[in-house]
């Protein structure tokens, strides 16, 4: 039973890496790219991490300070992953680097 | 658009992240310093870490409002210290054991009463001494790029 709940963190986790790698290749712009990986990488690294967390706590329950640095790590990449997202994007936006629209070329 | 002076704008959430994660990133540095004796780390990675969080801190508040806190005669300072005690360390074990002549075996320093004791610390020191320096280097490295840019910018005006 545990680890159908760990596979299934994990493979979500990986579900969403994947969405997001795709749409850093597909996306046509840097705007849409940053939408597609910043969200995407944030969430699949967290759902990875808390798979590992999952499995470390019933497998290795004599070390629970790994669990406490896990959910450290989770909680810093939910912390900082969005502002360097939103720090790249609001520097690209001031340099006048123009949203793709609808009929534009691939950039 | 190329080329275009950028102005420093003051940026709320950039800002309040930055001075929320700075005091753990270097905790962090810390921690990887203590634990480069005897697991993976060890002062250079900690001292980049730790000079990792003044970039951060440079970046998300400007040059203009950081340099004034930063001298960079502290930096340079501290670059000279950190070699002062990687090498001082090692003239002790030196000066400590006249007799037979052990460089950088550092359970001949007499700290404490136990040989693995003065060995433990003394390494501790070693990499706090190199810590400090690397940290003082990049920062001051980094000093350097973001000065000289704006020196730049200035006289285009």
């Amino acid at each position: 039973m545990l680890e159908v709940i760990v596979v299934v963190f994990l493979a979500l986790g990986v579900f969403f890496l994947f969405v997001g790698a795709i749409g850093l290749l597909r996306f046509p712009d840097f705007y849409t790219r940053l939408h597609a990986t910043g969200k995407c990488d944030t969430l699949g690294v967290a759902l990875v991490i808390l798979g590992l967390l999952v499995y470390h706590l019933f497998y290795y329950s004599d070390t629970p300070l790994v669990c406490v640095k896990l959910l450290f790590l989770i909680l810093f990449i939910f912390i900082s992953n969005p502002t360097a997202t939103y720090a790249l994007m609001k520097a690209a936006y001031r340099t006048g680097l123009k949203p793709w629209k609808l009929g534009d070329e691939r950039r | 658009m190329k080329g275009e002076k950028i102005p420093h704008e003051r940026d709320i959430v950039v800002e309040t992240v930055s001075r929320l994660m700075i005091p753990f990133i270097q905790l962090f540095a810390l921690y990887v310093i203590i634990h480069g004796a005897g697991g993976p780390g060890g002062g250079f990675q900690g001292g980049v870490i730790f000079g990792s969080s003044f970039v951060l801190f440079i970046i998300a508040f400007g040059i203009g409002r950081v340099g004034k806190r930063i001298p960079e005669g502290i930096l340079t300072l501290l670059t000279s210290l950190g070699v002062y005690i990687f090498a001082g360390v090692g003239l002790l074990c030196l000066i400590f054991t006249i007799g037979a002549v052990q460089y950088l075996n550092y359970g001949f320093v007499p700290l404490t009463s136990h040989f693995e004791e003065n060995r433990a610390l003394c390494m501790d020191l070693v990499e706090i001494g190199i810590g400090i320096t690397v940290m003082a280097a990049i920062t001051s490295i980094f000093f350097d790029l973001a000065w000289g840019r704006s020196e730049k910018e200035e006289e285009r005006q």
